[in-house]
């Protein structure tokens, strides 16, 4: 997702706004369209179709028959003894998923800005080299990362064995600190590079300026380094969130592989559990809280005046 | 950046706005949390020791072990098949996407997003397990060739964000001298409009495979037998865990994660 | 020009190695072999003992050994593609999901039987393979597949506590499933398998290993408080042995020949059979309806069978198997450990699990999620 505060248009005329000859046909898009109707929203139709489905007695698949059971076992649990009662079990996952992706936005975001702000500064032979520096890990696999840091973080990792000369514990691995860790480890280049694209882009002498006329420095990166950036910080935010709350493997390789995130009991339900439909369920209520998400950071930026597009 | 004087406070000490406090530490801080796992994983690759956390001695057995694992030269090879089709065909659609695009209607333009763009919003997992349902739904056996297509669709946007952002800062003026020169619509696109997209549409394609080769959980889901990919397959190995090689692999995949990215920017560089 | 002539090669050369690419990938590894019937060389009576072509393994995580798999193809000129799973519900999850690229698969007894139920197993005759004569005589008629048509035995064994006596000073006092769930100890390992958790959680809230598929309610609600209070550091049923060799984890609900494998590494880990009972399970290999490989399958399963194959199989993982004469190829420290010999004061502890009938599986995946879910 890309944020870009709405500037002046330029004086280059933009292609899009003047239907020319010599421009390429709309229906160039409709096969691409018709590739993604079928290998992307025909399964969503499939997920939402399933998660109103019953559960067959032998468990892999859907049964046809229509029920709101699923949606319904999300939030009330039958328990065993008969009684039905409040089921706290996925709105805690939801609630888990929810905290370990909004820690790891703030923790990133925190990181990232001063981390960007000073690379931004540096002469331009550095920033290069320092920008690519920031990007390698992002092209690097996400497994590979995680597996990385659950070395690291291992008891008998290199930072055990080093807070062991002083006999302090260290046991974060397999619990939910090391889960965040993980998050924040892998998703830090996607905040960074996002602010980075921004505050590259800032330019210095309006500070300068602003300085000059008397303002302190706190209110300078308050009233305008923060705001000229702020596309950039959305971008960031969205590009670390979004993932995030819908991420498998760190809550699997450093979180003990337990299923206390909202991706790890979907595919769970997927696989071993073999209930389909409420797996689905689940992924529909993923998907809305997303859109919802979604929706609510177009808010905010737009009454600001920035626009947030998709791709 | 231009320089300009530097701004003195108003007690007349020199102030450089370029240096807030803490944001050096910050950053070295940062760069170094960014690479310890990584240079940690290529360091323990030579570690001798089958247990990965007591370092032994130096050796590159492993990497031995590595070239003469006949499943990881599997799990190789379905990797870079996947990831050349479905880089190839997903760079092809989001070309033709990002052109089309330009002109299309609110209403159509709107629905070409939001499927282009699912994959960046939605999770993985879910989309993932959609698409086994739409392949059980539709008879498809789990192998390569739907797992080509599954790639292929998350790796249409990736491909198109390098594009998008070119086309929108292309200058009018070659088109409207083609267009005044009467260059029919076929013609400005094969001369003009694709050769200046080239570079945008190597970065997508690049862009593309990298998001395919790393791609874990779909390839989970929806590979079957025989179609392994290398992450589902060292996902595995570290499952049960012989740490010494998954370190050698993953060493392995640094460099060439590296070395592509290095490529690609000496590639740009000497463009200009 | 020349630019462009040199741009339009290298498209059309690009597009050449994709389409080749392409076509290569069309011929998958797991198409049907219809050679190895003709290139049967050998052949005892009617049956090949070496083939070409695949074989896809679908088995277990860490359980077969790989020089025996690089010994097979040696002998029989089959390649081996081997795939793994973590439980027998994972197992089955896989092959209802439409995976039938899948020649030989390793189910334990009760899924044996459940595939069976599901004609998801194909009857491949495995008593009258050459080496079906093999099969210890208390294996051949078992309830999951009397006459054995459907699977051969692969290892056997029982399901308790591994626990590192020295690094863990707790596990004198472990001596019970119910000792375990409550101890609260850190770095405690379980396995990620609803049918091992739960009825090691009912044998603990006193159920009697005969009664493992009761549908009474308020069994399983005991057992599900009991599991309420257990939060391992760990819920994983692969990568056990690293952990425990590793000093991850100290105590960790395992299987007695990788407990047996952690024991070899370092002799402070010992096996504990909980005085509340332990189940006995017995794992197969069998072929799934579908196979695209049936032949090789078959020559494959008819090699394991041998006493050599079984008994180097049984030296790598550590469990007793089912093929008379492998004691002459198994280690003498698999002998001596009580891990994988039974002793005779804990043979009463043992029983095997049942094939529960769908209700008491409904109440199994329950108990599990319940558990599972509020970590």
């Amino acid at each position: 997702m890309t944020a870009t505060t709405s500037a002046p248009k330029s004086d280059s005329k933009r292609l899009e706004n003047r239907a020319r000859p010599g421009q390429s046909s709309p229906k160039l898009a409709y096969l691409p369209i018709i590739f993604l109707a079928f290998a992307i929203g025909v399964p969503l139709l499939i997920i939402v179709i399933y998660s109103f489905l019953e559960k067959p007695s032998q468990g892999t698949g859907v049964k046809w028959v229509f029920t709101t059971e699923n949606y319904k076992a999300l939030f009330i649990q039958q328990k065993l003894d008969g009684t039905t009662s409040l089921d706290t079990r996925y709105i805690k996952v939801l609630w888990t998923s929810f905290i370990y992706s909004l820690i790891t936005t703030i923790v990133t975001l925190i990181l990232s800005v001063p981390v960007a702000m000073w690379i931004a500064t540096r002469d331009a032979r550095r920033r290069t080299l320092l920008v690519a520096l920031v990007t390698l890990p992002f092209w690097i696999s996400i497994l590979i990362r995680t597996y990385g840091m659950r070395q690291i973080i291992a008891d008998e990792g290199p930072i055990g064995k080093f807070l062991s000369l002083f006999n302090i514990d260290w046991s974060i691995l397999y619990s939910p600190p090391a889960t965040i860790l993980g998050l924040i480890y892998v998703f830090l280049p996607f905040m960074i590079l996002p602010i980075y694209a921004s505050a590259e882009r800032f330019d210095f002498r309006l500070a300068e300026a602003a300085y000059d006329l008397g303002a302190k420095k706190l209110t300078v990166v308050r009233k305008i380094i923060l705001p000229s950036i702020r596309p950039g910080i959305i971008s960031g935010v969205a590009l670390v969130f979004i993932p995030a709350l819908g991420s498998f493997l760190q809550s699997d390789m450093l979180g003990g592989g337990k299923t206390n995130m909202v991706a790890n009991v979907i595919a769970n339900n997927f696989g071993q559990a073999r209930n389909w439909p409420f797996g689905s369920a689940l992924a529909v209520l993923l998907i809305v809280l997303t859109l919802l998400f979604i929706l609510i950071i177009q808010g905010v930026s737009q009454r600001r005046g920035d626009k947030v597009e998709l791709v | 950046m231009t320089h300009t004087q530097t701004p003195t406070s108003k007690r007349g000490k020199l102030v450089n706005l370029r240096n807030f406090p803490g944001f050096n530490p910050t950053a070295w801080f940062v760069l170094f949390f960014l690479y310890s796992p990584l240079v940690y994983v290529v360091i323990y690759s030579f570690n001798s020791s089958r247990i990965g956390a007591v370092w032994e001695s130096f050796s590159v057995k492993w990497y031995g072990k590595v070239f003469e694992n006949d499943d990881i030269q599997r799990a190789l090879k379905n990797s870079l098949q996947v990831g050349f089709v479905a880089t190839l065909l997903s760079t092809i659609l989001a070309v033709m996407a990002a052109l089309g695009l330009l002109r299309m209607k609110r209403a159509g333009k709107a629905v070409a997003i939001a499927l282009i763009g699912a994959p960046l919003i939605i999770a993985e997992i879910v989309l993932a397990v959609g698409t086994l349902g739409l392949f059980i739904a539709v008879g498809v056996p789990l192998g390569k060739i739907g797992l080509m297509v599954a790639h292929t669709a998350f790796c249409i946007p990736f491909a198109l964000l390098p594009i998008r952002a070119r086309l929108s800062q292309l200058d009018m003026a070659p088109f409207e001298a083609a267009a005044d020169l009467g260059a029919n619509e076929r013609q400005i696109l094969r001369r003009i409009t694709l050769p200046l997209l080239a570079p945008a549409i190597f970065a997508g394609a690049l862009l593309a495979f990298a998001i395919s080769i790393d791609d874990f959980i779909t390839s989970f889901f929806v590979a079957g037998p025989g179609a392994t990919t290398l992450p589902v397959y060292i996902f595995g190995m570290i499952r049960s865990t012989v740490t010494p090689e998954v370190n050698a692999i993953s060493t392995l995949l640094l460099l060439f994660s590296g070395s592509v990215l290095i490529g690609s920017y000496l590639i740009q560089r000497k463009r200009r | 020009m020349a630019s462009t002539k040199r741009r339009r090669a290298s498209y059309i050369a690009a597009l050449a190695a994709a389409g080749a690419l392409l076509l290569s990938a069309c011929g998958g590894e797991t198409t049907a072999d219809t050679g190895a019937s003709e290139t049967a060389a050998a052949t005892t009576g009617d049956f090949p003992t070496t083939g070409s072509g695949v074989v896809n393994v679908y088995n277990w995580t860490d359980y077969i050994d790989p020089e025996e798999l690089k010994r097979f193809t040696a002998e029989t000129g089959i390649e081996v593609i081997l795939d793994t799973y973590d439980s027998n519900e994972t197992l089955l999850a896989k092959l209802q999901s439409g995976a039938t690229g899948y020649d030989v698969i390793v189910p334990s007894d009760y899924m044996v039987a459940q595939m069976v139920e599901l004609g998801l197993l194909q009857d491949i005759g495995v008593s009258s393979f050459p080496n079906g004569g093999n099969i210890k005589d208390n294996l051949v008629d078992v309830y999951w597949d009397s006459g054995r048509n459907y699977s051969a035995p692969w290892n056997y064994g029982t399901t308790g506590i591994a626990c590192n006596f020295a690094a863990e000073p707790e596990c004198a006092n472990i001596k019970s499933w119910k000792d375990y769930f409550t101890a609260g100890l850190p770095k405690m390992d379980s396995l990620k398998d609803q049918v091992e958790v739960v009825s090691a959680a009912l044998r603990a809230t006193g159920v009697a290993g005969a009664d493992l598929c009761t549908t009474d309610t308020a069994k399983y609600i005991a057992a599900e408080e009991l599991l309420a209070g257990f939060k391992p550091a760990v819920i994983e049923s692969d990568g056990g042995i690293e952990r425990v060799t590793a000093g991850t984890s100290n105590v960790r609900h395992a299987w007695n020949g990788s407990t047996h494998r952690m024991t070899v590494e370092n002799p402070d880990v010992q096996y504990i059979y909980p005085s509340d009972g332990l189940n006995l399970w017995a794992d197969n290999l069998a072929v799934p309806v579908g196979a695209p490989n049936l032949d090789n399958a078959k020559i494959f399963i008819n090699w394991m069978m041998g006493p050599e194959a079984a008994g180097k199989q049984s030296n790598f993982s550590g469990y007793d198997n089912g093929i008379k004469g492998s004691d002459a190829f198994m280690d003498e420290a698999l002998k001596t450990d009580p891990a994988v010999v039974v002793p005779a004061d804990k043979q009463a502890l043992i029983s095997p699990l049942p094939n529960c009938g769908e209700e008491a599986r409904e109440l199994y995946t329950q108990v599990f999620t319940t558990w599972t879910t509020s970590q």
